[in-house]
């Protein structure tokens, strides 16, 4: 077992390693100067020259890939002299942009969408697995048929139309949950704000989401129902509760956890439009204003953590399977 | 039956890796593991086993449906072994196979006319009177109604599906056809009438033939000749009735007693063998004769030196000490 | 002997998109302390369909089923048809345990070897946690498991399929039930393990005095372990009796013709199958009269007329032995006797 997920974490890395050099080459030879970028209408050819040997982008595209790779290790240091300024470990590049270091902005925008999915990922696997079971329970009845209206609207109705109905209705019009125009604050500071922050981003998201969840634990319960494991069980004389909730929930429970880790990795930087209507400062909103100024190193930092989260999210679910699943473990 | 050798199997091995997760070694599973025997023309050969042994790998390897991994095949003098996939499909013609499952085997999308006319097709071949009369001829030939030319897999039950199988198998007049367990999932009025198909066409045709099954019985009604196999290997081969009624191999024994016959009276008061443990796992067969672990006569030597095919009495049989 | 369990004219439907799939028509049987009483018949002849009603296993709702099934039951009988669905749960698994055709999926991939068995016997103790583990221990090692209480704590996946079977009867035999329902006990298994589990069933018989209801399509099978047989054939039972008279004597042409069409490890070799010829009727338009009576090769001693209209009743000729036909009796023994010395 421990060999198992030594290796698995060995080849995670090799992964990462291997992708953040394939996204940092894709940056490399995209037509644009990256140093002219750096500055804006009142830009001279000197303070080009100064930033690119600043930022280094006349080095050899190698050693730029090393100086970032190292800077995120030891951190990293831009220019000399007095005009020198740095940017500590973990060190992910400096955004002329935002004259900012892209870690301290990374910083600020990865908690914001990390409670947001989270927050997500719990209502919509409590909320589909419940309603998916219900609705297998009582295949061909009323609570199947209206949970299938459910699966059907969520599924059919765009994040964007879900989020501003929320927004128009519960926010503006019934004034039930207060327009989000503080800012974030963390559950440890005030647990009623950060939830009424983020209660109507997370509905939004997780509607979509229990609806498909809905759909496949309904499947999965019923594939599973008709398993012969389940008639031995029956046969044994166990309760009928006993065997939804334990022989039968116990084994959808697998595949269930296999999708939520990648559907909770995919909204990491996914989250574009939940994140725009509610105005949350987070990840998506983030790569997505860099990537609207050309500001390539925060684009590059941002597109090599999304995916650093979907390898590590495969380690996560593969390990959580070897639990679940004996048959698989090592 | 004439003397012709048709199909020749010498040392044959189909190994296939497998990555063993514990110690990342890379191990082999021994399907088959060197066996050898010649088929005479018009003549059909049992190969029977329980489940692992490597009767379905042999069959599949001799029609180079997998790869050997060493050994040879000759087939009417030309030595296949190392023939490449076209050369192989013009043989196609002179080598098929029936399969287990008739419904799995069957494109579940194509009438039974377009399966049954593949081979044609395939081989490019134009048969007189025209494909459709061919097919149709065909499919009056195994049993089923030629008006049903049109029809879908699924409207056949699994005996006629069978049948489908065959007039596929026997369209292009094989000289050689492998029968891989064609009648396990059948029932047993109905396993009857594909035997006695099999036999007839067979006779009329001088198919020689591979019949596999892990049903003795079966195999008996059918074959001429019969090979026992365990673990990859051989174990005893003989004409049927020698191998039935004088085997010497204490695994046949076993296997034949094994086997509960519709008769009551000698059911009740025969004496059984009764094989203890499981069949050993082909990763890591046992040294020396495979059989071992479960054989009740086994000895030091059996445990070290592998014992090798020899003739004794009616049957060959691979045994240090022989029954 | 003390009767254990009484099927009484059974009918099970089931309704379908195509019409009513008459799944079994009118099954009576009694099973006694002691005996194994089998039922015999091929794909859609009903056995496992009566099987399953005897546990009250067919879903609600998708199953149309009348008549009475009375099981010995806590001193009594319980009429598995009427009563409710709790009763039934205190009947299944304590009163009559089932093992399954298929051993690698009856038991559930998740769950320790040990946990599905104690679970066998703390959903009738419940609380006795301690019990029902020394008791899954001690039942595995009765069917023949090495190193019980190490295995118990393996899963599924690390047994064989014979070791499968064996856990699967152990965990029938938890609450020592008086009945044990086998349906193709041995049909996923290799001919040697199939000896050994037949082996195990016959002797763990004997020690309890269990009565067996096995359920196959193996000739072989019924003859080694039953003493009385049932033949059906869609969806009835055609042919009831001794098991030297359904081998010996069979007084039906279906059951004949089984066991014309049954291959033989014979003296003589390689001689030709009878085999029954045509298809077995669908379920859902069946014959008015006899079921068999298109594929029958006697039907020239009877009135064919009746064959087609009237189903004939189970009548018995001896004690115990009935059938159900049309034939003339003399004619029949004539006929049925040449055909016999056909047979082995």
């Amino acid at each position: 077992m421990v060999r198992f997920i030594g290796r698995r974490i060995f080849f995670a890395i090799v992964t990462i390693l291997l992708v953040s050099a394939a996204v940092f080459a894709i940056f490399s030879f995209l037509p644009f100067d990256p140093a002219s970028l750096t500055c804006g209408q009142r830009c001279t050819p000197q303070i080009i020259e100064g930033n690119r040997i600043k930022l280094g982008f006349d080095k050899p595209i190698y050693e730029q890939y090393w100086l970032f790779l190292s800077g995120i290790f030891v951190g990293r240091t831009y220019g000399s002299g007095s005009a020198a300024f740095s940017c500590p470990a973990p060190a992910f590049g400096y955004s002329f942009n935002e004259n900012a270091c892209v870690t301290d902005m990374i910083k600020e925008s990865l908690p914001i969408t990390l409670n947001l999915a989270v927050g997500a990922l719990v209502i919509w696997l409590v909320l589909g697995i419940s309603l998916g079971v219900i609705a297998a329970k009582f295949k061909n009845r009323w609570p199947d048929t209206s949970s299938s209206v459910f699966v059907l609207l969520g599924t059919s109705l765009p994040t964007f139309v879900t989020g501003l109905a929320l927004l128009i209705w519960v926010s503006i019009k019934w004034k039930i949950v207060p327009m989000s125009l503080d800012g974030y604050v963390s559950v440890l500071d005030s647990p009623s704000r950060w939830f009424m922050y983020f209660i109507l981003p997370w509905i939004t998201l997780a509607i979509a989401y229990a609806a498909l969840y809905t759909r496949f634990t309904r499947a999965a319960v019923l594939d599973t129902l008709g398993e012969d494991y389940i008639r031995t069980a029956r046969a044994k004389g166990v309760r009928e509760r006993t065997v939804l909730f334990k022989h039968t929930l116990r084994a959808v429970l697998a595949p269930i956890v296999t999708l939520a880790g990648l559907d909770f990795a995919g909204l990491v930087g996914g989250a574009i439009i939940t994140e725009t209507i509610f105005n949350l400062p987070g990840l998506a909103r983030l790569t997505l204003r860099s990537v609207y100024e050309f500001d390539l190193p925060v684009v590059l930092a941002t597109t090599i953590l999304a995916a650093v989260v979907v390898i590590v999210m495969n380690l996560i679910v593969d390990m959580l399977y070897a639990v679940l699943d004996p048959r698989v473990r090592i | 039956m004439s003397k012709e050798i048709i199909l020749s199997v010498t040392d044959l091995t189909k190994h296939f890796p497998v990555k063993k997760s514990k110690d990342r070694k890379k191990a082999v599973v021994k399907a088959v593991d060197g066996i050898s025997f010649d088929l005479h023309a018009g003549e059909t050969l049992g190969l029977v086993g329980e489940s692992g042994c490597g009767k379905t790998t042999a069959g599949r390897t001799i029609l180079k449906l997998t790869e050997p991994t060493s050994g040879s095949i000759v087939f009417e003098g030309q030595d296949i072994t190392k023939f490449k996939h076209g050369k192989m499909t013009s043989l196609r013609a002179q080598m098929q196979i029936i399969f287990q499952d008739p419904y799995s085997a069957l494109n579940p999308r194509q009438t039974i006319g377009k399966i049954i006319s593949a081979p044609f097709e395939i081989q490019g071949v134009n048969p007189t009177g025209g494909v459709k009369n061919a097919v149709q001829s065909l499919m009056e030939r195994v049993g089923l109604n030629p008006e049903h030319y049109n029809r879908y897999p699924h409207e056949f039950s699994g005996g006629q599906r069978q049948r489908i199988g065959i007039a596929r198998a026997i369209a292009l007049k094989p000289r050689f056809i492998v029968a891989d367990e064609p009648v396990s999932a059948l029932d047993v009025s109905i396993q009857a009438q594909v035997i006695n198909l099999l036999d007839d066409l067979q006779r009329e045709d001088g198919i020689s033939m591979v019949f596999i099954a892990h049903d003795l019985s079966v195999v008996q009604h059918i074959s001429d000749r019969v090979a026992v196999m365990y673990l990859g290997k051989v174990m005893e081969i003989g004409p049927t009735a020698n191998l039935y009624h004088s085997s010497h191999h204490p695994y046949t024994k076993a296997l034949l007693s094994a086997v509960p016959q519709p008769d009551p009276r000698s059911e009740k008061s025969r004496e059984r063998i009764i094989l203890s443990g499981d069949l050993p796992s082909p990763i890591n067969p046992p040294s020396g004769c495979v059989f071992n672990t479960r054989c009740w006569k086994a000895q030091d030597k059996c445990r070290t030196e592998v014992p090798q095919l020899v003739q004794l009495g009616g049957t060959q049989v691979a045994c240090h000490f022989p029954e | 002997m003390s009767e254990l369990l009484r099927i009484n004219d059974l009918h099970v439907a089931f309704p379908t998109d195509d019409g009513l799939v008459r799944a079994v028509d009118g099954v009576s049987l009694t099973v006694s302390q002691g005996e194994t009483v089998a039922i015999v018949g091929e794909s859609g002849s009903g056995k496992t369909v009566t099987s399953l009603s005897v546990m009250g296993l067919h879903k609600k709702g998708t199953a149309e089923i009348s008549g009475s099934i009375s099981v010995a039951h806590d001193g009594g009988f319980l009429d598995v048809i009427t009563a409710s669905e709790e009763e039934i749960r205190s009947m299944r698994g304590r009163s009559v345990a089932m093992i399954f055709q298929d051993p690698m999926s009856a038991l559930h991939p998740y769950y320790k070897i040990g946990d599905q068995l104690a679970e066998a016997y703390l959903v009738h103790n419940p609380g006795k946690k301690k019990e029902a583990a020394a008791r899954a221990v001690e039942m595995l090692d009765l069917v023949g498991i090495s190193e019980p209480a190490q295995r118990a704590k393996e899963f599924p996946h690390q047994f064989s399929g014979g070791m499968r079977q064996r856990v699967m009867i152990a965990m029938a035999l938890m609450n020592s039930p008086k009945m044990l329902i086998a349906d193709e006990p041995t049909t996923a298994l290799d001919v040697t393990v199939q000896a050994q589990i037949l082996t195990l069933l016959a002797s763990l018989q004997k020690e309890f005095n269990m009565g067996i209801l096995l359920i196959t399509h193996d000739l072989g099978v019924v003859a080694q372990v039953s003493e009385k047989v049932n033949v059906m054939y869609a969806g009835r039972i055609v042919e009831q009796g001794g098991v030297d008279d359904i081998f010996y004597n069979p007084m039906q042409p279906y059951t004949l013709g089984l066991l014309k069409s049954v291959p033989r490890i014979s003296a003589t070799g390689s001689e030709r199958l009878k085999a029954i010829p045509g298809q077995p009727p669908s379920l859902i338009s069946l014959p008015a009269g006899c079921a068999f009576a298109p594929r029958c090769e006697y039907i020239k001693f009877a009135d064919s007329n009746a064959c087609a209209t009237q189903m004939p009743a189970l009548v018995g000729t001896s004690a115990g032995h009935t059938s159900r036909c049309h034939i003339d009796e003399s004619k029949r023994q004539a006929s049925f006797a040449e055909a016999m010395k056909e047979v082995r």
